[in-house]
């Protein structure tokens, strides 16, 4: 869509998201804020585009909800801002600081400002290690609470995640999948971040213990004035943590919202269909069901001009030709979409 | 996972110690490997107590007894400079056995260490995978000859040949299993924290693929004794003077028409060794391959 994978904005989205983001942050100022950021992977004749173009921004002490179905991008955007995926392009401003051209080496620092909440609670602890160890190591690598202060911090930890110190002894293989995501919480909260992404934190868990794990987020953010970043296709998670959504399609922002004003009044097409999908518990509420046709095109090959002309009910010639602009179309709320009548 | 998901509540008591039981129960369940453990401990005691169990001198020669046959003062005759074949093939199971584990210590460190690192490092994959395949198309004992050959015949030569025919074989399996390893959640977990790349190397993935590591050890342990055997047999391997098994059948082979103890005894003592480490590798395979590890 753009130039050579470069800075160089040459399309009217990415001249106009840099503008309007600059008006949202105005009023709270932004603790990460995302520019231009690609992810391509695969060769460069035709990479896969799994993030493209995206800018956004995270105001301090506030949730962003990041949601789309699978493939649109959400856990690529989560990784490369912390850099455990290089970006391809763009700038990830931390307090002002781009990440994007630093170092392993020079990217220490930060990450004990920078977490990460694994989907996985099986996968995201080492098998080998006493959950004790995993979480001095976390404390050890920033050299916080040396001595025989660790293990009273550790103890603090696992208390604080809802895990009794004693736990500390045990090995992962004897936790079940709540009680990981929790030693994963914990370890993630041990080097007192002030930016966590949370990564689908609680989409591997069963349902009744969903719940347990959302709550003690939502308190530890609160307790901790955590800022974050919320990955999920599950939209009733977002909404109750989440204070704006960012609406995601094939590596593009489709919509950015207040998180009410989205449930409420959805602008995009793709979000109203995202909506739509998305099963209610209020049979009262019923809303007229447009259901998608046919699948997210592939990121290799994806269509000219507006990314979701292929699957929108409404789309028009000029959905092919023109790359939608993410505009801001009424207080807070910006949609990539050329239809205003929607 | 249950739905009774209480944070709180205990885990099931901590089952580690039981968890080895179970391995070693499992592990000596079999009746091939019991058997190829108890092999390896008699190898393994005459080698640590040869002194004690050997009733002559093994370099001793007493050219008047030369060429006995096997009877009651020497158990498995004598050579042909009289010394006693007995006191010789207890005395060479030290020599094969340590030069076994040199072999296997060093080629699982450098094997470990080029393998972690072509597995981890992408730009190092090309550059030391290559290196390896070089190595591994020589026929083993070619190349360990070639090496010999070169370095010049003894045993620390003989040690260093064999680390550099078998750390191609570590490089492989640690590669393969690294890439597997370092992709998980884990890993990615320990590199936001932003842990040292050495630290993940080491205690992160290591420990992760330490069961491949240890089949791959027991089989370059006993592909060691015979190569060292094979070897001493062609005349480059360790100075004849030194009572290995090789050395032995070398020597013995001239007079094995006439006195066949010379090369049977320390034949059987090679066979013996190689038999019950790769008994004990095969277990080992099995009980650490989750692939293999259902049909137990």
């Amino acid at each position: 869509m753009s130039g050579a994978g470069t800075f160089v904005r040459v399309d009217a989205a990415a001249v106009a998201t840099p503008m309007a983001e600059a008006a949202a942050s105005a009023a709270t100022p932004s603790l990460l804020a995302v520019r231009g950021l690609k992810r391509y992977f695969g060769p460069s004749e035709r990479p896969v585009r799994a993030v493209d173009d995206v800018s956004f921004d995270i105001r301090r002490g506030e949730a962003l909800g990041l949601v789309g179905e699978s493939g649109s991008g959400k856990s690529t955007i989560g990784r490369t801002v912390l850099k455990l995926l290089e970006p391809t392009a763009g700038q990830i401003l931390y307090e002002g600081t781009d990440l994007a051209p630093l170092s392993t080496s020079a990217m220490r620092p930060y990450r004990r400002h920078l977490q990460i909440i694994f989907q996985d609670p099986y996968a995201s602890l080492n098998p080998r290690r006493r959950v004790g160890d995993a979480l001095s190591e976390a404390l050890a690598t920033h050299g916080l609470h040396p001595g025989a202060a660790r293990s009273q911090r550790v103890a603090e930890l696992l208390q604080l995640v809802g895990l009794a110190p004693d736990h500390a002894r045990r090995y992962p293989h004897e936790f079940s999948g709540g009680q990981r995501q929790r030693i994963g919480i914990a370890r993630a909260l041990a080097v007192e971040p002030r930016f966590i992404v949370a990564d689908e934190p609680v989409s591997a868990l069963d349902v009744s213990i969903q719940a347990q794990v959302v709550n003690l987020l939502s308190d530890l953010r609160e307790r901790f004035a955590l800022t974050m970043l919320f990955i999920s296709h599950d939209l009733d998670v977002v909404e109750y943590l989440c204070e704006r959504i960012v609406v995601l399609y094939l590596g593009k922002i489709m919509e950015i919202a207040p998180a009410s004003a989205l449930y409420r009044s959805p602008l995009h097409p793709y979000t109203q269909a995202l909506l739509a999908a998305s099963p209610r518990p209020d049979p009262e509420a019923r809303r007229p069901r447009r259901l998608l046709q046919g699948d997210i095109p592939s990121p290799v090959d994806p269509p000219s001009g507006c990314v979701f002309r292929t699957r929108c009910p409404h789309a028009q010639e000029a959905c092919a030709a023109i790359v939608p602009p993410l505009r801001e179309v009424a207080t807070g709320r910006f949609k990539a979409c050329l239809r205003d009548d929607l | 996972m249950s739905a009774t998901d209480a944070a709180t509540q205990a885990p099931p008591a901590p089952t580690r110690r039981r968890a080895a039981s179970v391995i070693w129960r499992k592990l000596f369940g079999r009746r091939v490997v019991l058997v190829g453990a108890l092999m390896l401990a008699i190898v393994a005691v005459a080698a640590l107590f040869a002194p004690w169990l050997t009733p002559y001198d093994p370099t001793a020669l007493r050219i008047l007894d030369r060429l006995q046959s096997p009877r009651g003062a020497h158990w498995f005759g004598t050579d042909e400079l009289g010394r006693d074949v007995f006191s010789r093939v207890i005395f060479g199971a030290r020599y094969s056995l340590m030069i076994g584990a040199l072999v296997v210590a060093i080629s699982v460190t450098c094997g470990a260490l080029l393998g972690l690192a072509a597995g981890y490092f992408r730009k190092l994959d090309g550059p030391i995978m290559r290196v390896v395949d070089a190595l591994m198309s020589f026929p083993d004992i070619l190349l360990a000859i070639a090496l010999v050959a070169v370095l010049g015949a003894s045993m620390t030569n003989v040690i260093i040949a064999l680390s550099i025919v078998y750390t191609p074989r570590v490089a492989r399996v640690v590669r393969a299993s690294t890439l597997v390893v370092r992709e998980l959640l884990f890993i990615e977990a320990a590199q936001a924290l932003g842990v040292s790349t050495w630290r993940i190397l080491l205690l992160h993935i290591l420990p992760n693929i330490a069961s491949p590591i240890l089949v791959q050890a027991t089989f370059i342990f006993a592909y060691a004794v015979l190569a060292e055997a094979g070897l001493s047999f062609l005349g480059v391997g360790v100075p004849p003077a030194l009572p290995t098994w090789g050395t032995m059948i070398a020597s013995g082979q001239q007079f094995a028409h006439q006195a066949i103890w010379l090369v049977v005894f320390p034949g059987f003592a090679i066979i013996l060794s190689a038999l019950s480490l790769q008994m004990v590798g095969d277990g080992l395979r099995d009980l650490l391959d989750p692939k293999l590890r259902k049909t137990l």
